[in-house]
């Protein structure tokens, strides 16, 4: 049982991590991205190149891949997204458009790993030397990830709450026709916070990459979950992005010991429609009038 | 009728004639070709038939797809062939209830989410079932049901599915639909029950597809669920309705069409690349033509049609 | 269309409330439309009228309290429902279908009956319709080409295809000048004559006094006062929702 729930908050941890740079992408920029688990599973392959190719360690990497991540965001929101942006009628529109040109893109960034890489699993080993914590062993390279997850998880939140420019941008989260009207740059807000989830998302690629196996074709399951974990918690609330990803977590990993590990994915869905039909905005979203 | 529809119905009889003796003249690639068109042609058309007037992205279109492949895989031996066919629309239908009543009441979102999950879900469960009830993996398809078969019944579903789209157009349910497009809120109001003809609209659209489903599963001599649910399908579909437009009976069509070729062209050719190929051409119909070939002859169409240009 | 007058009110609200977050839009509200009469729902700016009128109409659910209307209880029911039970109405930002014709905006009150009409009831419905709110000729015309008058015509066209019992109007008189004003007045009264039940919320204090029979003054969320027009707009608790008071300056206006 402890041994079932401790391995669900770890995996929560990083649903939670995964999620986060979503939420900043579609809370604040509006854009539904589906390529968001590509762009993880990217990161992954930068860690993975740069572990084995240039033995440059992962955590150091980080300083290399998250930069990047930022930089390709920008690129993207300013070429891709912003003539969706400008011709987008209203924000459904948006969506829509959002969602079919980043489905385009999942294709374009899978097709480039796929040529690179192929489709084989890769994984490295870093950091796997068993811990025993709480009478339970795990390997430090998780446990790692897990402080750092939740280390970015409080730097994002401290930014977003505490400063002036993290206040700004939650205004455009919460009403851009508004923002608007005291002197917020909307545009400006919007490609930044959609950069910052670039920024988060490539991060947790590079601390996934330390403990799990992937592939090209492993970026589906990933956006599938941070979805999940984004619209169960509320979009654009970082703290509805913690408890929604622990909630799938736990329930994934008490599913898996006591009941059958070929179910996980059914349990999800059924949480996932469980909340939104007691809470159509999510658990900590805004109720709307 | 007019003249022209008579001449248009006549015309519309003589192709299908033409097409139903094409396995005669044929060889085997040029009838595998036909089929592929005629499997794009009615996934997209059904597609389209939902996402439409509904403006919902399904990218559930695999899983559908997937469960009547199965459906012939378990029952094709000890079944007669319509029973089957029958069971699988059954299910089918009964599958989109479930997801449209969970589903379609929330925001498009959330439905696009739960249909970009839907065919990995019942792939899980099947494998899932497979292991712990039956204890096998993989099955091998014995039904006898030849290539000409599959090209007839495939072209008598692609009538099928033109004529109850065109059906429906001229419906109380075509009408509600329109109004739910323009105003959800008006259409509650007057008097439509929006979550019924959602739910409705969706399940016609999944007894389509995944009739082709059970139809094409005799192509395979082997079936698991990693063949019958794979992805690309879902994907295709979306970008074939959009290349065409949606909005219009025959957009799918005009998209499945051109692209199937491409693909079969690109799976061929350049097997390695088809992924970044297919994501460019998707991007490129996005931006340049939003609204599909559909909406690209309307606005060619009405300029003709008001020579000076009204000013907007 | 004669209506019987009968004691039993059409539409009777009791104890409703709803509330959103912290904010009790409604709180706690009576209110009776009986058979042919006009009742206004007045009050200030988020008072919570419009909230009422879609706690009714079925786009909200309440929290609690009961709406029976017709003697049928239809709180929580959806609001497709409660339109075919014949209570129609209209919105405050109006809402007419752009991308079809105005014969279709109305047709769309009239195909979804219960039981269905046929055609030929369905077409000469839609005629009479546009020519009792003045709009005999438009029917071919796109609804997108409407000013804003026809805007609002169209609308309660297409709610009274509903053949309703009971109609809500949302400020419905809002922005228009004068002269359109005094048209839309005699309208809602032709319909009173017709045996129609209706509650409106109104600002236009004229289009009270003349219209209506009786008047409920709603100010966050609570009823503060009901009567006859006269009455309730000489009350000191409506005046002091409507203009506030300052202490030591009195509030005659």
């Amino acid at each position: 049982m402890t041994n079932a729930i401790f391995t669900g908050l770890m995996l929560g941890g990083m649903y939670a991590l995964i999620a986060m740079g979503l939420t900043l992408q579609y809370g604040v920029a509006r854009i539904m991205n589906l390529s968001y688990g590509e762009f993880l599973v990217a990161a992954s392959f930068a860690s993975y190149w740069l572990f084995t190719g240039w033995a440059l360690n992962p955590l150091l990497g980080l300083a290399i891949v998250v930069p990047i991540g930022f930089g390709v965001s920008i690129v993207l929101y300013r070429f891709l997204l912003t003539p969706l942006v400008r011709r987008a009628a209203t924000r459904d529109a948006l969506e829509v458009d959002s969602l079919l040109a980043t489905f385009g893109m999942m294709f374009i960034v899978q097709g480039i790993m796929l040529t690179m890489f192929g489709g084989a699993y890769f994984s490295y080993s870093f950091l796997s030397i068993p811990v025993t914590l709480f009478g339970e062993t795990l390997a430090l390279n998780r446990l790692v990830a897990f402080g750092l997850a939740v280390l970015f998880g409080l730097a994002l939140y401290v930014a977003l709450t505490r400063t002036r420019f993290g206040t700004a941008i939650r205004a455009v989260a919460v009403d851009p026709q508004a923002a608007r009207l005291v002197a917020i740059d909307v545009t400006s807000m919007s490609a930044f916070a959609f950069a910052l989830g670039g920024a988060m998302v490539a991060a947790a690629g590079v601390l996934v990459s330390m403990f799990l196996t992937f592939s090209a074709s492993s970026g589906v399951i990933f956006t599938m979950k941070a979805l999940m974990v984004v619209v169960m918690g509320g979009v654009g609330n970082l703290l509805g992005c913690l408890v929604a990803g622990l909630a799938l977590g736990l329930s994934e990993s008490l599913v898996a010991t006591f009941v059958d590990p070929g179910l996980t994915l059914a349990v999800n869905f059924a949480l996932f429609l469980g909340v939104l039909l007691v809470k159509p905005a999510g658990l900590f979203g805004r109720a709307q009038r | 009728m007019s003249p022209t529809h008579i001449a248009a119905v006549i015309a519309v009889g003589a192709g299908l004639v033409v097409l139903a003796l094409l396995p005669r003249y044929a060889d085997a690639y040029y009838l595998s070709l036909a089929i592929s068109l005629l499997q794009f042609t009615v996934l997209a058309t059904a597609w389209g038939l939902f996402s439409g007037p509904t403006r919902y992205v399904s990218l559930a279109t695999t899983a559908f797809f997937g469960v009547g492949a199965y459906i012939v895989a378990v029952l094709g031996e000890v079944l007669a062939w319509p029973l089957v066919l029958l069971i699988a629309a059954a299910i089918g239908a009964l599958m989109a209830v479930i997801v449209g009543i969970s589903t379609l009441r929330l925001s498009g979102l959330h439905f696009v989410i739960f249909t970009f999950g839907l065919a990995e879900l019942v792939r899980q469960l099947v494998i899932w079932y497979e292991v712990n009830k039956t204890r096998v993996l993989g099955r091998y398809v014995f039904v006898d049901i030849t290539q000409n078969d599959i090209f007839w019944q495939l072209l008598g579903l692609a009538v099928a599915v033109f004529a109850i789209g065109w059906l429906i157009a001229r419906s109380r349910l075509g009408f509600a639909l329109r109004i739910i497009g323009e105003d959800e809120t008006v259409a509650k109001h007057c008097g439509i029950n929006v979550t019924l003809a959602k739910v409705t609209l969706f399940a016609i659209s999944a007894v389509f597809i995944t009739l082709v489903g059970a139809i094409m599963a005799p192509r395979w001599t082997y079936i698991e669920p990693s063949i019958a649910f794979n992805p690309t399908i879902s994907f295709q579909v979306v970008i074939m309705a959009l290349l065409g437009g949606a909005h219009r009976l025959w957009g799918p069509a005009v998209g499945a069409i051109p692209l199937t070729l491409l693909f079969e062209f690109l799976s061929a050719r350049f097997p390695a690349t088809s992924t970044l190929i297919i994501g460019v051409v998707f991007l490129l119909i996005v931006y340049a033509l939003p609204t599909g070939v559909a909406g690209l002859w309307e606005r060619v169409s009405r300029r003709r049609a008001a020579a000076p240009p009204v000013q907007a | 269309m004669t209506v019987l007058a009968s004691s039993a009110p059409v539409l009777e609200v009791s104890a409703l409330t709803r509330a959103f977050g912290g904010l009790v839009a409604v709180n706690v509200i009576d209110l009776a439309v009986h058979s042919g009469e006009i009742v206004g729902l007045l009050g200030p700016n988020g008072s919570g009228k419009t909230t009422a009128l879609n706690l009714i109409s079925g786009v909200l659910r309440p929290d609690s309290g009961t709406i029976r209307f017709a003697g049928q209880a239809i709180n929580g029911m959806p609001a497709h429902r409660i339109a075919r039970l014949g209570l129609a109405r209209t919105f405050q930002l109006v809402r007419v279908l752009k991308g079809m014709s105005c014969a279709e905006n109305v047709k769309a009150g009239l195909v979804f009956h219960r039981p269905p009409l046929s055609r030929g009831e369905i077409d000469e419905s839609v005629d009479r319709l546009l020519r009792h709110v003045g709009l005999s000729d438009r029917g071919g015309l796109p609804a997108a080409g409407l000013t804003y008058i026809d805007c609002k015509r169209l609308e309660l066209a297409r709610a009274l295809a509903l053949k309703p019992r009971l109609l809500l109007l949302d400020e419905w008189l809002a922005g228009l000048n004068p002269s359109e004003l005094l048209i839309g007045i005699e309208l809602i009264r032709s319909l009173k004559e017709e045996g129609l039940s209706i509650l409106l919320v109104e600002h236009v204090m004229d289009a009270i006094r003349s219209l209506c029979d009786r008047c409920v003054v709603m100010n966050s969320g609570r009823r503060i006062a009901e009567g006859r027009p006269d009455e309730v707009l000489a009350d000191p608790a409506v005046i002091e929702a409507y203009l506030g008071v300052s202490p030591g300056v009195s509030t005659d206006a």
